[in-house]
């Protein structure tokens, strides 16, 4: 006799606390085993490129600051460095280092919060707690810069909206030396935990090719052991001044490209972050901060597509501009939108439970994905 | 390592009869490739040694806006004819060089190949672009919107002649 057997479909979503946001994953089971998982988005969507073109240049920049809500200060960059090699503007030194400086930050800020809501969503509370402790003395160097906590509107085309106050070096130098010890106390909290490594090693192992056929970017692709940050392979700023390495998935827990090792890059890569940290506060040049702001911006007639790596990955505008005080059209090549789209081919084979640990080690902002 | 005149020199050999121009209006080239060609040449860029272009960086699609303007009572308008255009950037991992594609179609036939099957990555940009411009790929394998709801029937919200729908679902549309 044989029996009958069909697939059961699963909604996870869109109000799912480990969904990172309003995602719906439309899952294909058979038993306990995924066949497909769908990403249903667009929940979150605000018409971002739309209105951009009904907006001048600089009244962009804080609509920019909405993309990715957790790497404010990294969208900015983005996009400045698009308008700025539009316009031809070389901006003074002492603007590229403070760039420089709030990016790393923004960097270990933005990372603090994928490795907390990571264990979270494994079941690991304690963590998230340690790293918001951090990431709050970081949004407190950025409010006294800027005023703002999260949407800051900071970086401006060919300048700053604001010089750092006085204090600033000093404590920011003071977190980074106590962040040191931070990290290692996060890293023995979380890192080698055995519950949170029996669930993420060797769970959605992608391959170099896969994720290269995918448009992978960022700690993803680095997670797959693949040597490529834009900071250093198509460098913008100064970051090709500074020295720092390039941290790459090992497999040090189960092999190379699997959840822990995307995990675990994210870790590395705050060291690095405080590499580039302490090198550029001892560095930063004095100057003024807003003798490169142009009168007038309007680009002339031409496309461009710059890039920038994001916390998340690889971050680019495609900006057409057709002479006039608005941009023709404005593409954003958001890392998260990427990177969602791998969700079913990461999840093929593994269990339900393993959704969860997929989706929190590839990291996503819906507001990113949704624009 | 190759610039983007060498790729278009490499391209123009291997394709005579099509590729001949390239956009040289804006301040970044972009090779003209046309509509129904582009998965063919894309597959020889993909595999061949010498290029060796495994990855898609991004698609986009944009309204040229260069129709006719019909312009109506209450100040919207509409355009009749023009084009659209769809611009792939691709780069290679292994030889880290970069190339920029360009497909122009007319607005009333958007018609482009899919090349899906050769990037995963075009999948979704390639329905971004259906959703946003009304670009129809053609051998995509799940073409529909994606960041718009799946009933939306008010055209597509990114070219220049779109119009805001009286009601959505019953609910007016501010």
């Amino acid at each position: 006799m044989s029996i009958k057997t069909e697939h059961m479909v699963l909604n996870m979503g869109p109000q799912h606390p480990s969904t990172h946001g309003v995602l719906r994953l439309e899952v294909e089971l058979d038993g306990e085993i995924i066949i497909d998982v769908k990403p249903h988005i667009g929940y979150l969507h605000r018409c971002f490129e739309k209105h951009c073109e009904a907006l001048t240049y600089p009244q962009i920049i804080p609509y920019v600051d909405r993309l990715d809500y957790l790497a404010s200060m990294y969208n900015e960059f983005g996009y400045v460095v698009a308008v700025e090699k539009m316009l031809g503007i070389q901006v003074p030194e002492r603007v590229e280092y403070i760039r420089v400086i709030m990016g790393e930050l923004q960097r270990i800020a933005s990372h603090l919060v994928a490795v907390g809501t990571y264990g979270i969503d494994i079941g690991a509370f304690t963590p998230f707690l340690y790293c918001f402790r951090d990431r709050e003395r970081i949004l407190n160097l950025f409010e006294m810069t800027c005023g703002a906590r999260l949407l800051y509107n900071y970086f401006w085309i060919g300048g700053l909206s604001h010089d750092i106050p006085p204090d600033f070096v000093r404590i920011a130098k003071e977190f980074v030396q106590d962040f040191k010890g931070t990290l290692k106390e996060l890293n023995n909290l979380l890192s080698y935990n055995k519950i949170f490594v029996e669930r993420t090693a060797n769970v959605g192992i992608l391959s170099v090719e896969t994720a290269i056929n995918y448009g992978i970017t960022g700690p993803n692709l680095r997670a797959s052991g693949v040597k490529w940050d834009l900071r250093r392979d198509d460098p913008y700023s100064v970051y090709s001044k500074l020295d720092f390495d390039i941290p790459v998935g090992q497999g040090l827990q189960g092999t190379v490209g699997d959840c822990w090792d995307r995990y675990y890059i994210r870790v590395l890569e705050m060291e690095q972050s405080v590499k580039i940290l302490e090198q550029a506060l001892d560095q930063i040049p004095e100057g003024n901060v807003q003798e490169a702001l142009p009168k007038r911006i309007k680009p002339a007639e031409g496309q461009i597509y710059t890039r920038v790596e994001n916390p998340k990955g690889e971050l680019g505008y495609f900006i057409v501009s057709k002479g006039g005080l608005q941009p023709h059209r404005v593409k954003v090549r958001a890392p998260s939108f990427v990177h969602l789209g791998i969700m079913g081919e990461l999840c093929k084979g593994h269990l339900v439970a393993d959704i969860i640990a997929v989706l929190g080690s590839i990291d996503i902002v819906l507001g990113e994905v949704d624009r | 390592m190759k610039t983007q005149q060498e790729i278009f020199e490499i391209l123009k050999a291997q394709y005579p009869d099509f590729i001949t121009t390239q956009d040289t209006e804006a301040n970044e080239l972009a090779i003209e490739v046309p509509a129904l060609q582009i998965n063919s040449v894309c597959q020889f860029l993909a595999s061949n040694p010498d290029l060796l272009f495994d990855s898609l960086i991004l698609l986009s699609a944009l309204d040229d806006a260069n129709g006719k303007k019909n312009s109506e009572a209450d100040g919207s308008f509409e355009f009749d004819g023009g084009t659209l255009s769809v611009i792939y950037h691709l780069e290679s991992s292994k030889l880290r060089h970069k190339v920029v594609l360009k497909v122009v179609v007319p607005r009333e036939k958007p018609e482009v190949e899919s090349v899906s099957s050769i990037w995963q990555h075009a999948d979704w940009e390639e329905r971004e672009a259906y959703d946003m411009i009304g670009i129809i790929f053609l051998n995509h394998p799940n073409l529909q919107r994606i960041l718009m709801p799946y009933d939306w029937d008010a055209g597509f919200p990114l070219r220049k002649d779109y119009k805001n729908p009286e009601f959505y679902m019953g609910i007016k549309v501010p």
